[in-house]
């Protein structure tokens, strides 16, 4: 049957509730980036299914460089570590340093598109030469989106992190959390791109 | 004393126009935007129901030229995917879960209330850029699955603006599961435990995940097809080395859960309606969460059961045949459940359980149909015949439309405070009861006697049981009359219903008919036990 809570203890749980509101906009996220992930997941299976059925024809098969791919996992890797530098130097009401940390994070997000696109016009096949191709500019097509997507949402964060007017500060870290969980996310996206694309 | 479960809402409600007119306005009342959700899914069901006719005139004589052969394929995609990503998916996810889902865990609003609303006015933009593209390029002509190497060949700025299409509705109906899981789980009342929820949250928390996971592959597939055909990629095209075997694991591996995303919320739905009818507990509410649960994680291990004659290798359809089977175990579970419910209850006829009943009685069939598709030598036999058109409409019509109509019915006088007429609910039934199984039984028929499916001209031997079939269409038509006359009629000069007409016990239905802004005056309830009926009894006698 019905039975209907002290209002005091409503009163309580409920505050206890609203507290923690910023954490259910992260729950919210985190589902978000499931969703995103799984588009990945079906793009990486495509790849793995078309490597194991679909073998190219001698003499199409490109052999990857791996330096600037490694360079830059090293570079997103490094990035990642900034911007959680940046996070704390927010929590500390620093924000002067929290912007030249999200700075840093951004230019090393910037570099790390413009070695793709440096990448890109020196390879030796293009988007439409065969299904490995395809694939290829695919998937890193696809993360670099990402990339860009987070470098831009960095600039806004680092704007948005001034000392006076500014909105996202120690009292309002969603914003900055936000994108640094995206930040990671999309991270360990290439890590796993690396991997298969690459490596394997 | 009010509690406020809703630290989001920051739009100025007396701001918001009043009356009919919010229901045109960008609110982000979740009541307004699961009748918006309503609405604007049974405006497309219309459209979608004229082109099924069309279609049913074509089959009528063998020979038909009613419409030419390519406007057949264009009106055969159109209507599938009007039907499947138009009309269940939106109304059975995102105007019940709206309407109830906040009520359920005792909230003012959903999670996201902005999110929800810009989930719902994604969809009439890209609905009618679909239609639309029928009267301007020439639609999509290559059926609701736009199979590869088919969707690349056909026009190809119809079947652009159809992934397009596809690609919004897909992003609108997961912006919807993140917002219902977070609701679920992180929005709930105080003191109010996940098993102590009414099922359709269960149910709408297996479609979320299922939404959540399977959708974004749906997505990522689309836009790899679309490469295909703007920039003249290979993925799915084998003139250029790629595998359109890929394209359907990839497509299948959203559509098979897909039919959950359709049929799930309608058992939640169903489970909400037989106990306040036949004024008994829902029978193993356990069993039922865990079956729900069951049936997602098994929904995502099935897809292939659609690619038995796809070259699939025989280890793979051993597994995939098992694992279909198994998920009749589950739904079994329901089903019995249900009719336990409903054995030795207190039944009251009326349309909302005249609609529940007929339910599951097609429900059964389509289920075990399902169970015979699964297996292996049965589906190569009646593969792509109207036997599977059979199946699947037993499903998504038999099953969620019923289930739509039947919670219309039941929630109606919550949503306006007035009742349905009650005799035109009857009429409504029976036509639709009669007309949907005169169209749709003789199909297996069809089917197993080598009918294909996707085709407007057929051997003549079958005209006789196409006609019955269109009969049965020209009935599922008729049978909308009465309903609208019903909605209008009551919607003016209906009786009022009070309250709780039902005498429900689920939290919706403890607050005013229709209910505030706020859902509630003052505290939500607490509604440790929804399905109290047989304590209230016993405690009475
Ligand atoms: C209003 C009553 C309906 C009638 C008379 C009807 C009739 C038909 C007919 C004759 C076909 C062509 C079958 C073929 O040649 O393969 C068809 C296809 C289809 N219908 Fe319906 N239908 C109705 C409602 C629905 C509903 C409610 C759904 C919801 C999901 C639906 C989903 C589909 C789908 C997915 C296809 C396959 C389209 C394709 O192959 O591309 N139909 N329907
Ligand atoms: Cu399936």
């Amino acid at each position: 049957m019905t039975t209907i809570n002290s209002s005091k203890e409503i009163q309580k749980n409920n505050s206890e509730v609203n507290e923690k509101h910023d954490d259910f906009r992260m729950f919210g996220l985190i589902t978000f980036l499931i969703a995103d992930g799984m588009t990945f997941a079906g793009f990486f299976a495509a790849y793995l299914t078309y490597k194991a059925v679909n073998p190219l024809p001698d003499g199409a098969i490109y052999e990857l460089e791996l330096p600037i791919p490694t360079l830059n996992t090293i570079l997103l890797l490094v990035s990642s570590a900034t911007f959680h530098k940046a996070g704390k130097a927010l929590l500390k009401d620093k924000n002067p340093d929290a912007q030249k940390w999200l700075f840093c994070t951004a230019f090393l997000g910037i570099i790390f598109l413009i070695c793709q696109l440096f990448e890109y016009f020196h390879l030796p096949f293009g988007l439409t030469d065969n299904l490995f191709a395809s694939t290829f500019y695919a998937l890193t097509g696809f993360h670099g989106l990402h990339v860009t997507l987070g470098t831009l949402m960095i600039l806004i964060i680092a704007w948005q992190s001034r000392i006076n007017g500014g909105r996202v500060t120690s009292q309002n870290m969603f914003p900055l959390e936000a994108v640094e969980l995206y930040w990671h996310f999309v991270d360990g996206i290439w890590v796993i791109l690396f991997i298969i694309l690459y490596l394997l | 004393m009010t509690i406020s479960i809703d630290p989001q809402k920051t739009n100025n409600e007396s701001l918001q126009p009043k009356g009919w007119l919010r229901y045109f306005s960008f609110s982000l009342d979740h009541k307004v935007i699961g009748i918006q959700y309503l609405v604007c899914g049974f405006l497309f069901y219309l459209i979608g129901g004229t082109l099924a006719s069309a279609i049913r005139i074509e089959l009528a004589s063998p020979m038909s030229d009613f419409m030419p052969r390519d406007v057949y394929n264009q009106v055969l995609t159109l209507h599938g995917t009007i039907m499947i990503f138009l009309w269940i998916v939106p109304v059975v996810n995102g105007a019940f879960g709206n309407y109830l889902i906040p009520f359920y865990v005792g909230a003012r609003d959903m999670a996201f209330p902005r999110l929800n609303a810009v989930a719902f006015w994604l969809i009439p933009p890209s609905g009618l850029m679909l239609v639309a593209s029928y009267f301007v390029e020439g639609a999509a002509q290559a059926g609701w699955t736009a199979y590869p190497p088919l969707s690349i060949t056909t026009p190809q700025s119809g079947q652009i603006i159809w992934i397009m299409s596809v690609l919004l509705l897909g992003g609108s109906s997961i912006f919807g599961g993140i917002n219902f899981i977070a609701t679920i789980i992180k929005l709930r009342r105080p003191g109010l435990k996940l098993m102590q929820l009414p099922m359709y949250c269960w149910a709408m928390l297996g479609t979320s995940i299922l939404v959540v996971l399977s959708t974004p592959v749906l997505a990522g597939t689309l836009i790899l097809l679309s490469f295909d055909i703007i920039a003249n990629t290979g993925f799915f095209n084998p003139v250029l080395g790629g595998n359109v075997v890929v394209y359907q694991h990839l497509f299948w591996f959203y559509s098979h859960p897909a039919v959950y995303i359709m049929v799930l919320p309608a058992f939640g739905l169903v489970s909400e309606i037989l106990p306040v009818h036949a004024r008994k507990p829902l029978f193993g509410y356990t069993t039922m969460v865990f079956s729900i649960m069951g049936i997602v994680v098994l929904g995502l291990v099935v897809w292939a059961h659609h690619m038995f004659t796809s070259g699939t290798p025989p280890w793979m359809r051993l597994f995939f045949t098992i694992a279909t089977a198994f998920i009749a175990v589950p739904t079994g579970i329901k089903f019995f459940n249900w009719v336990a419910t409903l054995w030795g209850g207190k039944i009251s006829i009326n349309s909302a359980m005249l609609f529940s009943c007929g339910f599951i009685i097609n429900f059964v069939f389509g289920g075990i149909t399902g169970v015979a598709l699964a297996q292996v030598p049965f589906d190569i036999h009646v593969h792509d015949t109207y036997f599977v058109v059979a199946h699947f409409h037993y499903i998504v019509y038999g099953g969620t439309v019923f289930i739509i109509f039947s919670s219309i019915y039941h929630w109606f006088p919550k949503v306006t405070g007035k009742m349905l007429n009650e005799k035109l609910g009857i009429l409504h039934f029976i036509i639709t009861f009669i007309g949907f199984n005169l169209c749709f039984a003789p199909q297996h028929w069809l089917g197993l006697n080598g009918m294909p499916r996707r085709v407007a001209e057929y051997d003549p031997q079958f005209q006789f049981v196409n006609q019955i079939s269109s009969l049965g269409a020209l009935l599922m038509a008729i049978s909308t009359i009465p309903f609208l006359i019903n909605i209008f009629l009551s919607m003016r000069n209906g009786q009022v219903s009070g309250d709780n007409p039902w005498k429900a016990l689920t939290p919706e239905w403890l607050t005013s008919s229709p209910p505030p802004v706020e859902n509630w005056e003052g505290e939500a309830p607490l509604v440790e036990e929804p399905y109290g009926y047989g304590k209230q009894f016993s405690e009475q006698k």
